[in-house]
């Protein structure tokens, strides 16, 4: 089947329709299927919103349409992936079409093929054949259509912010002229600048093309005014269809709102109640921990050239905090502030380029004034930090292992690590490899990890980043308590209402220099 | 390269490859200080026309200098002796003869790293993939895979040190004896080696979904070849020749295989 | 509208995803090898001061790449392709071989090559990944022995052999154990499930 030289008439795209009847699929090497007999009909040019909670196969929904599912999973050996049913797309089978469809996934990062902007867009007209000055047409149009005109062509995409990251992969998808595009959670890593942008740009290219679209996001309230349908998806069996309610936003979460509460969407206008804060949660209250004075920070070491070092241009200086028992920090700002390097310095992680971090001691209890130059062992009884990723903190290969592994090497506390488990509802989970967890188990196991420890500072690193309402509310409750308790608790956030729940001071950080917009 | 506007930009990939692989070929044909002078100083002449200062150079070459010298240590104290024996300390025994190997390949290991490190600075990994696949007609699935996960590089020794201090906030001491420091080493490496699978995955994903891995494609940057690629062969050919026929008139020309 | 077509796929061809995670693990395993010699040149120093060919001892995290591979993917070519890929990789990061370093890589990769190929691409177990490593490690010794760009082609006789003992012993336990062990621990992480090797960690050891 050759690829047919369509570049027909300028800026004309045929909106794409999705028949599925009866369609399920299992993963090569699973034993239960990810979707079980779906029956969905899409018209053209329909904006559907698909909501559900994890393990409901919407992210399996979105890849089958955009004809990425079977190639990469069937291997021909035992443990085959499995589909029945029929799924189609404009009638045929979305594998035979690929290009019909575009799929924009949550990372930012691997959104991004080629290292300079116009070619990176380009990538995906080059693979369907387009003739070449068919091919620079589109990508200007598309780069407009996205609000990236201003670029040149061969800028750097790895000068690019994550939600202009996430705007060009949206443009990459625009030259293939898509009928369908198919959105797979693209806001979750963004902050919420990032967030606005790429909606709008999907609203301005939706307008422009007519295309259908189907998005999978948590949170709604980005998306309800956009879209005219919403799905419900639900695990499906023999005895439960696989949707369970679909129709126009506002008559869904009328009828669903308290279902997909309980589900952890993030139904608009509702926050979910979190433990309120019990203790003396006034600023300068609580004993002094740590403190940061005129800090200069940056992740970068200095550079050896030749035999000089040269030291590391700091991402954000004079940084004045301090952090109180019992007491939150919020350090706040936008993206490329320095927010996460700064909470890493804080932490004894990072070295500061210039100005110092001090421990007093009630914290040190004699292992020295500067966190940076304890030895790991006093680190982690005196500060814990839970990364953005929990996956970069994982030592060992079970669960109950890695609640062990602080106190097997402090030589106390292993008598916590039940409770910690019984508190954070890991122990159904205890014999797993860390690995193979879901998104909000693994934030719930690092966060158990650190505290397995018991140390007094706790710094968190966007602990509610792409997270549900439950698992949102939980951490939140967890974090009060933990407050009450006497431990200080610093994160670094863009959530607003998370600030709110927990209290405290904020410490903005102001933007270092200006990014491209 | 962006803002570099040196001539040799402008050359394809692909001639600048040939000419630095003749000249490494060449070189490591002998080991004598005279063609790798010869060389030498014609790789310094290209700098500009390559974009590259001595200031650059100096920051990029320096480790390249400093390997070099060590390899000329190891090869004078280990080569076969001749000549007057200048040192003998147990199995170290270094003589006018080996001295001289050593120099020479101290030299020639500098005058086959500079090329490298020139066409690096002046050619774009895009436009290399492109001439590679156009021109070489290299498996266009293959060299773009490679090109988009070469992109991903800088993200992992990123994600390298993150890892680090992820696990010393655990509790993993990267200080302490050698076995500790090993093992600690291994984790990070695995830890990394997960990091780097599951971003190659998704970056697959990304890839097939904008109808990479079908059987024709089109290339919206033509590799071309001109006149300045006719121009840099022929001054790789040149370069080598001349090398070659400097150190044989200097009667230093020693064939790798027939010296040792 | 144009769409792409699909080429037929058969198990022991390459997909894209095949492709993409070779190179980075290609990539990442020079990453790991730069961080791992920066850390060993404590090490490295005095053993090329004192006896350079017991640099062969450590040789063998260069070939990780070609045996870890060819253990993930499961495909003809995949410890040349990876190794070949990790070389280019070196030569972008300046190495001090030049251009050399391409066939360097190529021929080690070579070596490991051969050793699945023996096995028909069946046989992935422990005794295989030894005996790859081995013969990456021993391509590496000759390689750097006897072809014209290597780096001991002026050493004696008796300190060519004792470097290409090192290499191959280092491969075999470097390069063949570890990245065994490696793909079993990987296995067991469910993030080679898109690949042959996803029951990596129950295969039986030594069959």
């Amino acid at each position: 089947m050759e690829a047919p030289n369509h570049h027909g008439a300028a800026g004309a795209v045929r909106p794409a329709a999705v028949t599925a009847r009866g369609w399920g699929w299992r993963h090569a090497g699973r034993a239960k299927p990810a979707v079980h007999a779906l029956d969905l009909d899409i018209l053209p040019g329909e904006r559907v919103l698909l909501l559900g909670p994890s393990g409901a196969g919407k992210s399996t929904l979105l890849h089958a349409l955009a004809g990425v599912l079977g190639d990469v999973n069937d291997d021909g050996e035992a443990g085959d992936s499995d589909e029945s049913g029929s799924l189609l797309v404009d009638g045929g089978s979305p594998r035979g079409q690929r290009g019909r469809a575009g799929l924009m996934q949550q990372d930012p990062e691997t959104q991004v093929v080629l290292s300079r902007v116009g070619d990176d867009v380009a990538f995906g007209a080059e693979n369907l054949a387009v003739p070449r000055d068919a091919i620079w047409t589109r990508v200007h149009e598309a780069l407009a259509d996205v609000g990236l005109s201003h670029l040149p062509l061969d800028h750097p995409t790895s000068a690019l912010s994550g939600g202009q990251k996430q705007r060009l992969a949206l443009a990459g998808i625009l030259a293939m002229r898509p009928g369908l595009i198919l959105l797979d959670e693209p806001t979750a890593n963004l902050d919420p600048a990032g967030v606005l942008e790429v909606r709008d740009a999907v609203a301005r290219c939706l307008d422009k093309t007519g295309a259908t679209l189907v998005v999978v996001e948590h949170r709604v309230s980005v998306w309800k005014d956009l879209v005219d349908r919403i799905v419900v998806l639900q695990p499906g069996s023999a005895a439960d269809p696989a949707v369970l309610l679909d129709g126009p936003p506002d008559r869904v979460l009328d009828e669903a709102r308290t279902m997909l509460a309980a589900a952890g969407v993030w139904v608009p206008g509702y926050v979910p109640a979190t433990r309120p804060r019990a203790g003396d949660a006034r600023p300068g209250a609580g004993d002094l921990l740590l403190a940061a004075e005129k800090t200069a920070v940056s992740r970068e070491r200095p550079r050896r050239s030749g035999f000089r070092k040269i030291p590391p241009v700091p991402v954000q200086e004079d940084i004045t905090a301090q952090v109180r028992a019992g007491q939150a920090l919020a350090i706040t700002g936008p993206n490329g502030a320095g927010k996460s390097t700064f909470a890493l310095t804080l932490a004894g992680l990072l070295e500061p380029v210039t100005g110092k971090i001090s421990a007093t001691t009630n914290l040190s209890r004699g292992a020295g004034i500067d966190p940076f130059r304890w030895k790991a062992e006093q680190l982690i009884e005196r500060i814990g930090t839970v990364f953005q990723e929990p996956e970069h903190q994982f030592v060992t290969g079970r669960v109950r292992d890695e609640l062990l592994f602080g106190p097997r090497h402090l030589g106390h506390g292993e008598d916590r690590v039940d409770e910690l488990l019984e508190r954070l509802r890991l122990t159904p989970l205890v014999d797993a490899n860390p690995y193979t967890l879901s998104g909000g188990e693994k934030r719930r196991l690092s966060v158990a990890t650190v505290l397995a420890a018991s140390p007094q500072v706790l710094v968190l690193d966007e602990p509610t980043f792409g997270q549900d309402a439950n698992t949102w509310a939980e951490l939140a409750s967890f974090l009060s308590e933990l407050l009450d308790s006497g431990t200080a608790v610093v994160s670094v956030t863009h959530d607003a209402e998370f600030t709110a729940a927990l209290g405290g001071t904020e410490l903005k950080l102001a933007a270092a220099e200006k990014v491209a917009r | 390269m962006r803002g570099n506007n040196a001539l040799l930009t402008r050359a394809n990939p692909l001639s600048k490859l040939a000419a630095v692989v003749l000249i490494t070929v060449v070189l490591a044909l002998s080991i004598d200080w005279v063609s790798a002078t010869v060389a030498l100083a014609f790789e310094v002449l290209l700098f500009p026309l390559a974009g590259l200062t001595l200031t650059l150079l100096w920051q990029r070459g320096w480790p390249l200098i400093l390997a070099a010298a060590v390899g000329g240590w190891s090869t004078s104290i280990l080569a076969p002796d001749s000549g007057r024996t200048l040192v003998d300390v147990g199995i170290w025994t270094m003589s006018e003869g080996s001295l001289e190997t050593g120099l020479g390949f101290m030299l020639r290991g500098l005058a086959i790293a500079l090329p490298a490190v020139l066409l690096m600075s002046c050619t774009d990994p895009t436009d290399l993939a492109d001439a590679l696949a156009q021109k070489a007609r290299l498996p266009h699935r293959f060299v773009l895979g490679t090109l988009a996960a070469m992109r991903l590089v800088g993200l992992l020794a990123e994600e390298w040190q993150t890892i680090g201090m992820a696990r010393r906030a655990r509790g993993v001491g990267s200080r302490g004896s050698v076995l500790q420091r090993v093992k600690a080493t291994l984790g990070q490496s695995f830890g990394l080696l997960v990091q780097a699978i599951r971003r190659a995955s998704r970056l697959a994903v990304t890839m097939e979904a904008r109808g990479f891995g079908g059987g024709t494609r089109t290339w919206a940057r033509a590799s071309t070849y001109s006149v300045l690629d006719a121009w840099v062969l022929a001054g790789g050919l040149l370069m080598a020749g001349l090398a070659v026929v400097a150190a044989v008139s200097a009667g230093t020309w020693n064939m790798v295989w027939l010296g040792s | 509208m144009s769409t792409a077509a699909i080429k037929k796929t058969t198990s022991k061809s390459w997909r894209v995803v095949d492709i993409v995670v070779a190179a980075l693990i290609a990539i990442a395993g020079g990453v790991i090898f730069w961080a791992w010699s920066q850390g060993a040149a404590a090490v490295s120093g005095p053993m090329n001061a004192v006896y350079p060919p017991l640099t062969g001892l450590i040789a063998g995290g260069w070939m990780i790449p070609a045996v870890l591979g060819m253990l993930i993917i499961r495909k003809p070519g995949a410890a040349l392709f990876c190794e070949t890929v990790a070389a280019t990789g070196e030569l972008l990061m300046g190495s001090q071989y030049g251009a050399s370093v391409l066939f360097s890589g190529f021929v080690q990769g070579l070596g490991a090559e051969i050793i699945f190929a023996i096995f028909v691409y069946k046989k992935f177990n422990l005794p295989v990944a030894l005996l790859a490593g081995a013969a990456a490690g021993l391509f590496c010794g000759l390689n750097d022995s006897f072809a014209p760009w290597g780096w001991n082609i002026a050493y004696a006789g008796g300190d060519k052999l004792a470097y290409i003992i090192f290499t191959a012993i280092s491969g075999a336990i470097i390069a063949g154990a570890l990245s065994w062990i490696a793909t079993r621990g990987l296995a067991r992480t469910g993030v080679l499930s898109s690949f042959a090797s996803r029951k990596a960690a129950t295969e039986p050891v030594f069959s």
